[in-house]
């Protein structure tokens, strides 16, 4: 304690808080979630980053494995590839969906609700159904494969197209908030300057949603360029980066030149989330500011364009989803066009059979319910904990860290810290408790900020009340805290059950025989040429993330009916 | 109030810092049993911190604080005993009035017809019986407050602390609920703390009042004496109308201002003549009737600017210094009219000497 | 009221279900006999070679782990130090002798090995491996997408070398295929290295893309999505068993193969079980079970003709040098990975 920093208590003793039981019960909870991520992220990581630099039999041997890869044209050649590939679909896929929440937030046209639901229908799927419609659209047994002036659907352009399917929702969801966030009042000032609607657009909506853009840019690039489904469908002999990635290690079991792939993907992957995290601060400083909500007035020219926008858009993401349900029944495309059930005989297949189709449902309830446990608890005991500042600080950081981690580079890393022979931990290897960890880390940075936002929301004195009564925080925690954030945590338990169900990437490197998936199985079934029974796979994915949806959609109405005496949304 | 001089709450040199920035420095204070207490200050002077440090949920960075003759510095908030209240209420919106009101009775085991008792009486205490089914949303601000001070008296802590309980209300019902609240913590005796940068909530209410500056206690007193003996120009200032004129000490016990020379009720202490200081005086102070050559500390005014303020008039009197000083004053709407004031009139005012109050002008502008 | 026992209720599931999860993840395994049994076996042939050796062995459980031939075979070396599989029942003998230089086999003669035709047995005695049946190399021609794109039918491997097939070839990578690794060193073998290197390089000009499994270019062809797939021989029978108009081509110079063997890995802790399991799959009733899909199996006089198999399988299997292809296995993959792996090399 030195006179200078407390001039006033100098020379006096500084009061040392006693720890409350409430406050040891929250610390402890807070440094199982840093441990949980140390375990789950940071080690892995770091067995990743040493194993990049040995060589196959563990010596240390320095950048030498980066030097190889970079004097190999056939893998170097895949990062201008990757980034060839996300630049281009962040660009389409952006055009596309501004246009569309433009319509959706600006003008009066009709059926906004069903454009919307359709619009977010992609995220119930394994990024590999957009790729095999493709094939039965653009294939060479392709319905319209004219479209594409004898170009092959193998290779960029395949990659492109599905990739723009499967991030549109995602870049949807951002645009959509950025722009019903904007201040009414700026357009009617605009509006009584006589400023045309093409000069609006460019001095008010443009600026306005600036941050909103610039993140979803961020995100779908991201998404893209770690996305592993797609390329391995239909990317042919162009290669990416997160291909290389399972090329190296399934098809090669070199994991050393793997882990190299893997630290030149996690670069772009971090930058892009450093860049995101940075505009995400100014936008919730823009946000704050805001007032007056814009309301769309109706314009029947305008109106009408947008509707004609928006049913294209739904059309075509419906067409993609029913081809890959069309192609699942029938029989033998193009030979035996008559619709039947064998593609649905996973169990004749190599992939995993209709085992792997249960297994991924129990992976996606333990990952719903035990991610939503940990993720709420824990954001809840770091936003509320007492003191413990630089502890909570770096836990927080931890918590968003798994965003910027690609999901092939956390599975390929598991492999090594899981796999090694000296870890305790070793025995969760091939087991679904390793699927189930690997899932939750995956995905715990979005339901994290979800869990935060919502806490945020709460009163910040209902722990102070509490202990003023000397209830314990667990009591207040399960009485209050959980039923007031209920709509939160099922909404973090619906993305880790669909994302459970869906993602492929992360848990191609972990699952076993026992423990196959049906996202994983689809992914080999397409591998070995089974391509409608792949199809036939991701159907009954779709139709397991939707049936849980809709369910949540049920479940949430019924509940807002309920509690609507004392929510006030 | 009880006459012990034992003191309830004993705070002792409390320093509160967060990180480089001192937010209490060095406070002291002594609380009795059942006195009403306010902390009284502009936003951001540390009121807050200092109810949270007594309630242990921000824990002092040094100093002590004791209740009831037990030392309880270092204790988390479980281990103390009081009962808080918050501007936002902090009510559970998803348990009914009663469960907010038992909240902290469930929890201690009691049968549930005790607990059931208990509730209603308190219900009836806070003046909204028979309302205990309903959910904080479906409540006015005020009664959430009422509900939330129920909740806070339920479990019958020694201390009642509230912070700006009332700010989140409308005139109407502050005005009511400040009575209301008093007389409460009348009937029940409990030692209260209540903050709040509303002057007029805490000369109504308090027993005694704490000024609080810049994380420093400025003066501690009853209604009157802080009102009427202010001890610094900053609580002059804060606390109802002041004016502040400009003077040199003549004597030891007169000054001049302008050219008017004015007569102390006593001596300086420390101010040697020459020196410069400020006179403080209320506008109701400052009389006009009855002037007669004679009468002491006479000063020449003009009525620059009339206001009508509904039961009385202010008026904007300049003086005959370099300056042109402004003094306020308050006229009652007879006096107005039986001396015939008006804007551009000189007229001669009084300001009498026990009204007067002397700061030396190292002590600094309000 | 309600609020309260709901908000009881989800926390007492939340902690049910976190408990029985742990328990769950944990795991255990029931079974005693259990033997973990690795293979590239085509996985619709799976069950039926569990349920026919259950017939006679009802007591042991095996438990399957079946990826295409390379990442098998990858596998059990990443295994090596810390094995996890008791046997392996059905993977190239190439990659099975690979093994056995690693010192990974246990050797063990099965009851009846002399009864197998030698070419189809480890000739160190006891045997580190024996074989199963023979899986030969074929091209896979859709006649309806060839006569589309007027394709001549080829007869020879040479004849794919035509740059009228540009684009129109799809074969396996060795790396990861079995399939791709017997064809690629099978024309190493006939055109010698530097021949079939020439050959090669001719051939990765005509190919449209190169899969990671060896059965997938037989089915693309199957369903039309490419007129010419070079896989095997098996597939295609099964393919055009379900209607799809191929033509399997054994080419003239000669098809390569390998076999699909059995052995034991050294350690196993269940040898018993092993060797009961490798006893049965060099029975006559195995061979019989193999037959049913595969025109050649180990043991002579059971073969019978196989539905849509092309008869001349046997007379065109090249005299393959199994040790030279073990040996010379990372090799030559490596070499094609420089030269081949990506259509965007500059060449
Ligand atoms: N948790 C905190 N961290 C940093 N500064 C704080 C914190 N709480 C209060 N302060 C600062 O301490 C000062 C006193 O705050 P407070 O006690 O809340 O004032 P008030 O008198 O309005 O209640 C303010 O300047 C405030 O910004
Ligand atoms: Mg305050």
């Amino acid at each position: 304690m030195s006179d200078v920093a407390l001039p006033v208590t100098a020379g006096i003793a500084v009061i040392k808080p006693k720890l409350s039981r409430d406050d040891r019960i929250m610390r402890g909870f807070i440094v199982m979630v840093g441990v949980w991520m140390v375990i789950a992220v940071l080690l892995p990581l770091y067995f990743m980053l040493s194993k990049s630099a040995e060589d196959h039999d563990g010596n240390f041997i320095g950048l030498a494995n980066f030097q190889e890869y970079f004097s190999t044209p056939a893998l170097f050649y895949s990062i201008e590839n990757s980034f060839f590939i996300a630049i281009v679909s962040t660009i389409i896929t952006i055009t596309l969906a501004f246009q569309f929440a433009y319509a959706l937030t600006r003008s009066t046209m009709p059926g906004k609700g069903l454009f919307k639901t359709i619009a977010l229908i992609p995220i119930l799927a394994p990024s590999l159904l957009p790729a095999i419609s493709f094939v039965y659209f653009f294939g060479q047994q392709g319905i319209i494969k004219e479209l594409l002036l004898g170009n092959e659907i193998y290779g960029p352009i395949g990659i492109i197209m599905g990739e723009v399917f499967y991030t549109f929702p995602h870049a949807l969801m951002i645009l959509i908030t950025a722009l019903s966030t904007a201040d009414g009042r700026l357009y009617e000032a605009a509006l009584s300057l006589r400023a045309s609607r093409v000069k609006i657009f460019f001095t008010v909506t443009l600026p306005g949603i600036k941050y909103g853009l610039i993140s979803a840019v961020f995100v779908v690039f991201t998404l893209v360029i770690t996305d592993f489904g797609i390329p391995k469908v239909i990317g042919g002999q162009f290669n990416v980066l997160a291909t290389d990635i399972y090329k190296q290690v399934i098809g090669q079991q070199n994991f050393e030149m793997g882990a190299v792939v893997s630290v030149v993907l996690l670069i772009p992957a971090v930058l892009a989330f450093i860049v995101d995290r940075i505009v995400q601060r100014k936008q919730v400083a823009l946000l704050t500011a805001r007032a007056v909500p814009y309301e769309a007035k109706p314009a029947r020219g305008f109106d009408t364009v947008m509707f004609v926008y928006s049913a294209i858009i739904g059309f075509l993401i419906l067409a993609i989803l029913g081809m890959a349900i069309y192609a699942s029944f029938v029989t033998f495309w193009p030979y035996n066009m008559a619709f039947s059930l064998n593609n649905y005989d996973f169990d004749v297949m190599d992939g995993g059979g209709w085992d792997s189709f249960s297994n991924s449902i129990t992976m996606a309830l333990y990952t719903a319910v035990i991610g939503t446990t940990i993720i709420f608890t824990g954001a809840y005991m770091v936003e509320k904990a007492k003191g413990f500042g630089a502890v909570r600080g770096s836990i927080q950081f931890l918590c968003i860290l798994p965003m910027a981690v690609p999901g092939m580079v956390l599975g390929l890393a598991y492999i090594f810290f899981f796999n090694h022979p000296d870890n305790p931990l070793n025995f969760i290897y091939g087991t679904m408790a390793i699927l189930v960890i690997c899932t939750i880390t995956h995905f715990y940075t979005v339901s994290h900020m979800t869990a935060m936002t919502a806490l945020k929301q709460m009163d910040p004195e209902f722990e102070a009340v509490s202990a003023s009564l000397k209830v314990p925080f667990f009591k207040t925690f399960i009485q209050v805290t959980v039923p007031v954030c209920l709509p939160a945590i099922l909404d973090i338990s619906i993305y880790l059950f669909v994302n459970a169900m869906t993602t492929v990437s992360a848990v191609i490197f972990l699952y076993s025989t026992e423990t196959n998936l049906a996202s994983v199985a689809a992914l080999n079934m397409d591998d070995a040429g089974d391509v409608a029974p792949a199809a036939a796979m991701c159907v009954m994915i779709v139709f397991v993330s939707a049936t849980v949806r809709i369910f949540h959609a049920i479940f949430t109405r019924g509940m807002a009916r309920r509690s609507q005496l004392w929510r006030q949304r | 109030m009880s006459d012990t001089n034992e003191p309830y709450l004993q705070i002792r040199g409390v320093t509160k810092m967060f990180g480089d920035f001192t937010a209490l420095k060095d406070v002291s204070l002594e609380i009795f049993e059942g006195e009403f207490v306010c902390f009284l200050g502009p936003s951001g002077c540390g009121k807050t911190t200092l109810l949270r440090a007594i309630a242990g949920l921000d824990i002092q960075t040094s100093g002590s604080v004791e209740q009831g003759g037990k030392d309880i510095s270092n204790l988390p908030p479980s281990e103390r005993d009081f009962g808080i209240v918050f501007q936002s209420y902090a009510l559970f919106p998803n348990l009914s009035i009663s469960r907010n009101v038992g909240y902290g009775l469930e929890n201690r085991k009691a049968p549930k017809a005790e607990i059931n008792a208990r509730v209603s009486e308190l219900l009836e205490l806070v003046g909204m019986p028979e309302q205990g089914e309903k959910y904080p949303a479906q409540l006015s601000g005020g009664q959430q407050q009422r509900v939330a001070l129920a909740r806070a008296l339920a479990t019958k802590p020694g201390l009642l602390l509230l912070d700006e309980p009332l700010s989140a209300l409308d005139a109407k019902v502050r005005v009511h609920l400040r009575h209301e609240i008093k007389q409460l913590q009348h009937k029940l005796g409990v030692t209260t703390i209540m903050v709040t940068h509303d002057q007029e909530e805490a000369l109504t209410m308090a027993d005694r009042i704490v000024v609080m500056n810049e994380g420093s206690i400025d003066q501690v007193g009853t209604p009157l004496e802080i009102y009427r003996r202010p001890t610094s120009p900053f609580v002059a200032d804060f606390v109802g109308t002041m004016n502040f004129l400009k003077a040199t000490v003549t004597t030891s016990d007169s000054i001049r201002i302008g050219d008017a020379d004015i007569g102390l009720e006593s001596a300086l202490d420390d101010m040697a003549t020459g020196s410069s200081v400020t006179v403080c005086i209320r506008p109701e102070d400052v009389i006009v009737r009855d002037i007669e050559s004679e009468t002491d500390n006479i000063i020449d005014t003009v009525v620059v600017d009339l206001e009508f303020l509904g039961s009385f008039y202010r008026a904007m009197l300049k003086l005959n210094d370099q300056k042109g000083s402004i003094l306020l004053a308050d006229f009652s709407i007879n006096l107005v009219r039986d001396i015939g004031i008006e804007e551009g009139k000189s007229i001669q005012v009084c300001l009498p000497a026990r009204r007067l109050r002397i700061f030396s002008d190292s002590e600094g502008e309000p | 009221m309600f609020i309260k026992m709901k908000s009881f209720k989800i926390s007492k599931l939340i902690a049910t279900t976190a408990a029985l999860a742990f328990v769950a993840s944990v795991g255990f395994k029931a079974h005693a006999e259990t033997l973990t049994v690795y293979t590239a076996v085509e996985a619709e042939d799976l069950k039926k070679y569990a349920s026919r050796f259950n017939e006679d062995h009802p007591d042991i459980e095996i438990k399957w782990v079946r990826d295409s031939t390379g990442i098998v075979t990858a596998k059990l070396l990443a295994e090596k130090n810390n094995p996890k599989a008791d046997i392996v029942w059905g993977l190239a003998a190439t990659s099975l002798m690979l093994l056995g230089n690693e010192g990974m086999l246990e050797p063990y003669s099965p009851k009846g090995v002399e009864k197998l035709d030698p070419k189809f047995r480890d000739s160190a005695n006891p045997t580190s491996w024996t074989g199963m049946d023979a899986w030969v190399a074929s091209i896979c021609v859709n006649t309806v997408e060839a006569a589309k794109y007027s394709l001549p039918t080829p007869t020879k491997w040479r004849d794919l070398l035509n740059p009228v097939y540009k684009g129109h070839v799809i074969m396996p990578n060795p790396n990861s295929s079995g399939t791709g690794f017997l064809d690629v060193s099978s024309w190493l073998q006939l055109f010698g290295e530097g021949g079939g290197w020439t050959f090669m390089d001719g051939l990765h000009e005509n190919i449209a893309r190169y899969t990671h499994s060896g059965s997938k270019p037989c089915k693309l062809a199957a369903s039309g999505e490419i007129p010419i797939g070079i896989s095997f021989a098996f597939r295609g029978a099964k393919s055009k068993a379900k209607g799809a108009p191929l033509d399997i081509i054994i080419p003239e110079e000669g098809i390569g193969w390998d076999m699909e063997a059995t052995a034991i890995i050294k350690g196993t802790p269940n040898m018993k079980a092993a060797m009961t399991l490798a006893d049965w799959s060099i029975s006559r009733k195995a061979n019989e079970m193999y037959n049913e899909g595969y025109a050649v199996v180990a043991m002579p006089g059971v073969a019978k003709a196989v539905e849509f198999f092309p008869p001349e399988v046997a007379t065109k299997m090249i005299d393959n040098d199994f040790a030279w292809a073990a040996q010379n296995r990372k090799r030559i993959l490596a070499e094609w990975q420089g030269r081949y792996d990506s259509k965007s090399d500059p060449k």
